[in-house]
């Protein structure tokens, strides 16, 4: 099953260039510019993609071909050996107490913002398909708030950090089983730069 | 460059369009399990009636050389679907009647059928037609109803519902939900490609309209208590959610709350002037009530714990909603107006987004027995639950205004699907859309 998992998410990007393809029918549609800010927008938009990629800790590799294309050189966030390249927190089930093994990688990137006052995070808080919608949408942003805390107590400053939560509706794997069901229960760090 | 594509098709996030008229996506709506011993029923064929026409009169004005709806296979459709009733195949007729000097009872009670419905559907120029329809006692070969109602050619199916809600009343001495509608939300493409709409379809699956369309996901349909507006909320700002009121004629819609965190779960008051929503904005998810004319906003809940999915009780004066206040999500139950919750479940680790009957007796919820998560329905008075379905990911149940049905979401394989579950449990029918997901089903209120 965990095979099959890492088979999707290898194929992500090969998704993607599909759904460009396909781009034309969005033609019809009509943009009434409601949404706020465009270039944010898109910007988040492909982090997030990206970001599933980056979910499952074994496609390490496909991860760092990602952030080769757009990278920036020298910056410490670009090191795919520095802990800063994990940027996705996993949790039990219903729980957003921080796991002893992820607390290094919050520190890092706490350190990280510390020391880079220009840069900013969004935490994408995630939860697992069980249970109804809106309450996951709630845990993933209790998920999310738990890292920002640690965050913040470690030096990062609030105006940083934006925490967001999609609950159950951005899934990193798309399995039934409980290794999927793991992937899924995550705060994701995605930098906006 | 096909990258540089990417980044400019996800920057116009959000999407809004009526689709007035169009047929897609339609609802198809299957009984998987019915009662035993469903009641036999004959619906004959209507007759198609057409006045001389004056050869004269201008091809517009002329009557259609068929009856553009089948009003009777409509009316099966309807009575087949709530698993109560078996009507018989035209094809086995034995004569097909449309008055009452017509008839021959023995033609009927052959078939064991309890109840014959004869009718005629008749031009009347300008593309107003008659309806008439008369309901039998197969057994005591006696009328038991009889109506004439008229019609412009885009109502005929809205009319036929009105006469399966007549003969089912009759039958059953429940009021029938034919002529209501669903409002729920598909999810298709993968990727970037990905696409949520909101639609609303007849009770039937027929004519789904869109109402939004959006790149980020859209939870938690409700309608107001007139059926003219419907609340939800989207994260189609970044990730951050937002309420929104949208009217379902003119598809115009207002930003109800936008702060802060999130802010999900609407439930319209019974009295249509307030909202019910879950607000993040002082830290944690908290129950606030919104006066929909006035904006301001009342904090019915105050504590550390998840507070949300909020859903009034048909009187107006308490609000049900899910908290894990104790450990694990239950259902509480606060006064409107502000007060102490009360705990409403203790059966089993996880019951979450309940749903009110409008009788006020029932709520369904979701339930976790044995690791599934499950429809089930509480009686209010005596605490005790009973659940209805055998799924492993049921959610967002939602009851149908007549208290008989409770349509809900489910998993089958991969595919997001809608069900529907009778009260009793005896009855289940399965809803699927031609592809991707379909999910947050939300019966609306009868038609006023």
């Amino acid at each position: 099953m965990k095979l099959w998992t890492k088979t999707v998410l290898a194929m992500l990007p090969a998704l993607m260039l599909l759904g460009c393809g396909t781009s034309g029918e969005v033609e019809e549609e009509t943009d009434t510019g409601v949404s706020s800010s465009p270039s944010t927008s898109g910007q988040d938009s492909s982090a997030t993609t990206s970001g599933v990629g980056s979910g499952d800790a074994a496609s390490g590799e496909s991860m760092g071909e990602q952030q080769q294309e757009d990278s920036f050189s020298g910056d410490p966030l670009d090191d795919p050996s520095s802990l800063l390249a994990k940027r996705v927190v996993y949790f039990d089930f219903d729980q957003s107490d921080i796991k002893s093994d992820f607390r290094a990688i919050i520190q890092a990137h706490a350190e990280y913002l510390a020391n880079n006052s220009n840069m900013s995070v969004t935490l994408e808080g995630h939860a697992d398909e069980r249970g109804t919608r809106e309450y996951n949408i709630a845990l993933g942003e209790r998920r999310a708030n738990a890292v920002h805390r640690m965050l913040a107590l470690q030096g990062a400053s609030a105006s940083q950090v934006r925490v967001v939560s999609y609950g159950e509706e951005r899934p990193a794997a798309l399995g039934h089983d409980e290794d999927s069901l793991a992937l899924n229960r995550r705060v994701e760090f995605i930098y906006n730069r | 460059m096909c990258k540089i594509k990417l980044l400019i098709n996800t920057v116009s996030g959000f999407y809004l369009l009526l689709l007035a008229g169009t047929v897609q996506a339609v609802l198809n709506i299957e009984i998987t399990q019915g009662v035993e011993g469903a009641l036999p029923v004959s619906i004959v064929p209507f007759a198609w009636e057409v006045p001389p026409q004056n050869p004269q009169m201008p091809a517009s004005l002329a009557a259609p050389k068929t009856a553009p709806v089948d009003m009777a296979a409509i009316i099966s459709a309807d009575l087949a679907r709530t698993g109560r009733f078996d009507p018989l195949p035209p094809k086995d007729m034995l004569a097909r009647p449309n008055a009452d000097s017509q008839i021959n009872f023995s033609n009927w009670r052959i078939f064991q059928s309890e109840n014959l419905v004869v009718g005629t559907l008749q031009y009347m120029g300008a593309d107003r037609y008659k309806i008439r329809f008369r309901l039998f006692d197969v057994f005591k070969g006696k009328q038991l109803e009889g109506f004439s109602l008229s019609a412009s050619g885009n109502n005929l199916r809205r009319v036929a519902h009105q006469v399966s809600d007549i003969i089912y009343e009759k039958l059953t001495g429940e009021r029938g939900a034919f002529t209501t509608s669903v409002a729920y939300v598909t999810a298709a493409g993968v990727g970037n490609a990905r696409r949520y709409s909101l639609w609303i379809a007849d009770a039937d699956g027929y004519g789904p309209q869109s109402m939004m369309r959006s790149r980020e996901p859209i939870l938690s349909p409700s309608w107001s208590p007139d059926g003219t507006r419907i609340a939800y909320s989207s994260l189609e700002d970044n990730g951050h959610q937002i309420v929104f009121v949208q009217s379902i004629a003119s598809g115009h819609r207002d930003k109800v709350s936008s702060h802060k965190g999130i802010n999900g779960a609407p439930s319209w008051s019974p009295d249509g002037k307030s909202l019910a929503v879950t607000l993040s904005k002082d830290g944690n998810p908290e129950i606030y009530v919104i006066d929909l004319t006035s904006k301001k906003q009342r904090r019915l809940t105050r504590h550390w714990a998840i507070d949300t999915e909020p859903t009034w009780t048909p009187d107006g004066k308490t609000i049900i909603f899910t908290s894990d206040r104790g450990g694990r999500p239950q259902l509480y139950q606060v006064p409107s107006n502000g007060g102490k919750a009360k705990r409403l479940t203790f059966e089993g680790k996880y019951n979450a987004k309940a749903s009110v009957s409008r009788d006020g007796k029932n709520v369904a919820m979701i339930h976790r027995v044995d690791g599934k998560y499950r429809v089930a329905v509480m009686d209010l008075k005596s605490g005790n639950l009973r659940v209805l379905t055998d799924g492993s990911l049921d959610e967002s149940p939602s009851f149908a205004p007549n208290g008989g049905m409770i349509i809900y979401a489910a998993s089958v394989g991969r595919r997001g699907i809608l069900k529907a579950v009778s009260v009793d449990g005896n009855i289940h029918q399965r809803l699927t859309v031609p592809e991707g997901d379909v999910r947050e089903p939300a019966w609306s209120p009868f038609p006023e």
